[in-house]
């Protein structure tokens, strides 16, 4: 709508009278536009703590019931416990471990970018990350289920794999598909130190890794924290391709090679089957709560760290 | 130019309205009563519904909707899956016209809910336990095997007749239909040993589970498996075999309705839809060809 | 000395064997993929009706992925390029801009499934229009109007000051100067917000499953105009399952003998079409800015 007003606003007004009044709507349709956002956040929020309370408010589960160790939230097998350790637990090791793979290759793939790389490689790599980015989960996914997950199963013996069906799969996918986010956000940060910093040290006779070792990574180090975690931000909140790949068994993970769960493979698995108002339900709303939370720990995390390196 | 687009828009849409108000006063009154005549073809009403839910009985509904779209081509028929739970949530809601389920709907909601829908049993399907192919010598487990196997005290194939490995069981989560109807029928009610086992959701992943995994066991839909037999090794139940002819004759125990919901009694399209999936044409066609077996035996 | 060199050379080698290996990678990605697909082709693939009994088509889940994005980036381009406009040149500093930034943020890191469950209950049970293309392309822009308002800010942005001073200068207005200067200067980068927002559209299923739908749809009747009439392919509430819906939906429940081989196929056109997408719009950005500015980029 606000598009529509501002282009004919555009078309219809002979452009020099514009002047004062043009300034003034301009500003505010923009103004409208830009907060809409804030609108929808509110909105998500609500909605989602809402029905993530539910479980408490509702059925009575007293809240520290979900730190509970053990999940069994079927009433027809006797006394349940909604329990979402196991879930919050096999969401951070899968997403860590991912950032683990992730992250060696991301930097070096911004260090590439913003310091090693001629001209030509540039105009190769640019397009290829946004390849890389654009390639849809499910991909991934199928990826997984049918090349990973196989040769995980038949080449895995002796690193204790019983199926492919691992957090290692899973992360090893989550890691793929991080990759380009992490590197992208890593690269702007190394862009953002001074150019004038960097000839400065190469004047002094200094080698380029010198340079990037004493002066890059120092300088973005704030910089790099906030790409690794965007990156396992990301990667928490995937679910089709984790889900495909990890076997999903509901305990407290113990082995990289055995099969684990996360907050967002249960909710997939889980919510078609499971009628709403049902307690059962209202458990996976508050996976939902739980995994909105994380995210927004980590954007607290990130800003504060971003703070930290000063404005840029 | 954006006014004279919205403009047409609008000339558009009161168009749609007139069309569709006349064309909807020309249909026949929907009257038909829930006795209608199982070997009469579709009856034709124009409109676009939406049946969703049960994965397992997707494949039927589908072939059915394309063959009642395909004889009836004012009509359109949605099927979605989503699993048993989203189709009884959605279809009470509003959201679809029809839900599909594999269990009954006073098993999932509460009385008063449940009461406000009206069920529609519109197949008979069948489940079998299915073992990756490294398990050699077993094809067929008694039921108290069957326990002991999925209760965690048989834990070696070489118990029942097979190698000397260790099993491996992969199972449905906790809220499937599958899960709850083999609970149900072959272990009794008895809880399933989960500690070691994998859980896989979909057909899809749980055939590439078995067929990757050494000495794994599962259990499959026998319509999803028919396409799938070369990748596994489909069990026989206390020395009877998954076969329509099995389930329809009751021998073969592994098998239960499948449901389709409406939210009162249905009208217009969905009735003639509900109708055509109760007719002879899909009861007694095409049910046996996608490997399930009629509902009204 | 000679080890601080080696250490740089060293380091250099690593750096470029690490971009070598991103590189083989995707390429052994997209290479799987093709050669996975390649002797199952034919161009019939693209315009033909789904189908796992033999190689179907994915005519009608291609168009509603397109009509899906189209009907996103609709709503979401305008609305983020002008907040963007807000955002870079409006806004300066304060309350208001902190909290825009810090909704985006937050609203960025939202999983999409929690997206999508949020889209179910707004966008169709609470507006009763069921699954349709529209509810699919509002849950889409959810997430994706902060990532595309980031993005054409940092364009303008990177637009040097001295333009907007020369065009203040000429005693042109800020809306002007906006109109005039600072956008036609930002093209390629609005252009590279546009993809990389288009792109996550393309690839989305978990936001799509419960808002656009999930059902395998048959024949589409282009004919059929009626913007309000959920049967045409035309309208924004037909129920569009969008080609990675479908992709995994039937790698997870799909039935018949060559589900692999379809799903193989699936994934192949989606990867050429981000293919395509991506490196058709980067040189329409580029040709664009030549256009625009009359410089060489």
């Amino acid at each position: 709508m606000e598009s529509d007003i501002a282009t004919e606003m555009a078309a219809v007004r002979p452009e020099r009278v514009v002047l004062a009044p043009g300034i003034d709507v301009a500003r505010r349709v923009t103004g409208a536009a830009a907060t809409v956002v804030v609108l929808l956040v509110g909105l998500l929020l609500a909605f989602i703590a809402w029905n993530g309370i539910a479980l408490f408010r509702h059925s009575g589960v007293p809240i520290l019931e979900v730190f509970a160790p053990v999940w069994q939230p079927d009433p027809t097998s006797g006394e349940t416990t909604y329990g979402l350790l196991p879930f919050i637990l096999g969401t951070l090791g899968v997403v860590s471990v991912a950032a683990a793979l992730a992250a060696p290759l991301s930097l070096g793939l911004a260090l590439f970018m913003a310091e090693v790389a001629p001209p030509w490689a540039r105009r190769v790599m640019q397009p290829a990350m946004e390849v890389f980015v654009g390639i849809p989960s499910v991909v991934y996914g199928w990826l997984g289920l049918t090349v990973l997950v196989p040769f995980l199963a038949a080449n895995g013996k002796w690193a204790g794999f019983t199926s492919g069906f691992s957090w290692f799969a899973g992360s090893l996918v989550l890691a793929l598909m991080i990759l380009p986010t992490v590197s992208s956000v890593a690269y702007d940060s190394f862009r953002a130190v001074p150019p004038d910093l960097r000839t400065a040290s190469l004047a002094l006779g200094t080698t380029r890794w010198q340079t990037i070792r004493h002066l890059l990574l120092p300088a973005s180090g704030a910089g790099i924290v906030t790409a690794i975690v965007l990156g396992m931000m990301r990667a928490a909140g995937e679910a089709l391709a984790v889900q495909m790949v990890i076997g999903n068994r509901p305990l407290i993970p113990r082995s990289l090679f055995q099969p684990v769960t996360t907050l967002t493979a249960q909710i997939t698995l889980d919510m078609g089957n499971t009628v709403a108002g049902e307690t059962w339900n209202e458990a996976l709303w508050t996976m939902g709560l739980v995994l909105v939370t994380m995210s927004f720990a980590a954007v607290v995390l990130v800003r504060l760290l971003t703070r930290r390196a000063g404005p840029r | 130019m954006p006014v004279i687009t919205r403009r047409l828009a609008l000339i558009a849409a009161v168009l749609a309205m007139t069309v569709t108000g006349c064309s909807a006063s020309a249909t026949p009154a929907p009257s038909a009563g829930p006795t209608a005549d199982p070997n009469a073809g579709p009856r034709c009403v124009e409109g676009s519904i939406t049946a969703s839910g049960s994965t397992a009985l997707q494949p039927l509904v589908e072939a059915a909707a394309k063959q009642y779209t395909t004889a009836c081509p004012n009509a359109t028929v949605n099927v979605q899956g989503g699993g048993s739970g989203t189709g009884l949530t959605q279809v009470l809601q509003g959201a679809v016209q029809l839900g599909n389920s594999d269990v009954t709907a006073g098993s999932k909601l509460p009385p008063t809910d449940a009461a406000s829908l009206v069920d529609h049993v519109i197949a008979l399907q069948g489940w079998l336990m299915v073992n990756n192919p490294k398990v050699t010598g077993v094809t067929n487990l008694t039921r108290q095997q069957a326990i002991d196997i999925w209760t965690g005290k048989t834990t070696n194939w070489k118990d029942v007749g097979g190698p000397d490995a260790e099993i491996v069981l992969i199972i449905r989560p906790a809220s499937s239909g599958t899960r709850s109807t083999f609970r149900k029928i072959v272990l009794q009610g008895q809880l399933e040993a989960t500690g070691q086992a994998l859980t896989e959701d979909s057909s899809g992943s749980v055939a590439t589970a078995v067929e990757n995994t050494d000495y794994a066991t599962s259990v499959l839909a026998y319509a999803y498996y028919v396409g799938q037999k070369d990748r596994m090794v489909g069990l026989a139940l206390n020395g009877v075999t998954a076969s329509v002819e099995n389930f329809a004759n009751g021998k073969y125990v592994l098998q239960d309705y499948g449901h389709m919901y409406t939210k009162g009694q249905p009208d217009g399209l969905t009735r003639a839809f509900v109708d055509y999936m109760l007719s002879n044409d899909v009861q007694h066609k095409l049910l046996p060809s996608l490997s399930y077996a009629p509902a009204n035996q | 000395m000679r080890r601080v060199l080696l250490a740089d050379q060293l380091a250099t080698a690593v750096l470029w064997s690490i971009a070598g290996s991103v590189i083989l990678i995707l390429i052994a990605i997209i290479a799987h993929f093709l050669l996975a697909a390649l002797p199952d082709f034919t161009p019939s693939f693209l315009i033909a009706d789904p189908s796992t009994d033999v190689i179907g088509g994915v005519g009608p889940v291609l168009w509603n992925s397109v009509y899906v994005l189209a009907l996103t980036m609709l709503v979401t381009v305008p609305l983020g390029v002008l907040g963007a406009v807000f955002m870079a040149e409006y806004a300066g500093t304060g309350r208001l801009i902190d909290l825009i930034r810090f909704s985006q943020e937050l609203i960025g890191s939202v999983p999409s499934i929690v997206v999508g469950l949020f889209g179910f209950a707004v966008f169709v049970a609470a507006t009763g229009w069921g699954f349709t293309a529209l509810a699919g392309a509002l849950a889409l822009t959810v997430f994706n109007l902060p990532l595309m308002t980031r993005l054409a800010e940092q364009a303008m942005r990177a637009v040097p000051d001295d333009e907007r001073s020369a065009s203040f200068a000429l005693g042109a207005t800020k809306w002007q100067t906006i109109r005039h200067v600072v956008l036609p200067i930002a093209i390629p980068g609005l252009v590279t917000g546009v993809i990389l927002t288009a792109g996550r559209v393309f690839g989305e299923a978990a936001a799509l499953l419960f808002t656009a739908g999930l059902a395998t749809p048959g024949r589409l009747n282009f004919a059929n105009l009626n913007l309000l009439d959920p049967r045409s392919p035309w309208s924004p509430f037909h129920t569009a399952t969008t080609l990675s819906v479908y992709l995994w939906r039937i790698n997870s429940e799909g039935t018949g003998p060559v589900v692999d081989q379809v799903a193989n196929l699936t994934a192949a056109v989606l990867i050429v079409a981000v293919l395509i997408f991506n490196l058709g719009s980067r040189a329409l950005g580029q040709l664009l800015q030549r256009r625009i500015t009359g410089t060489r980029s």
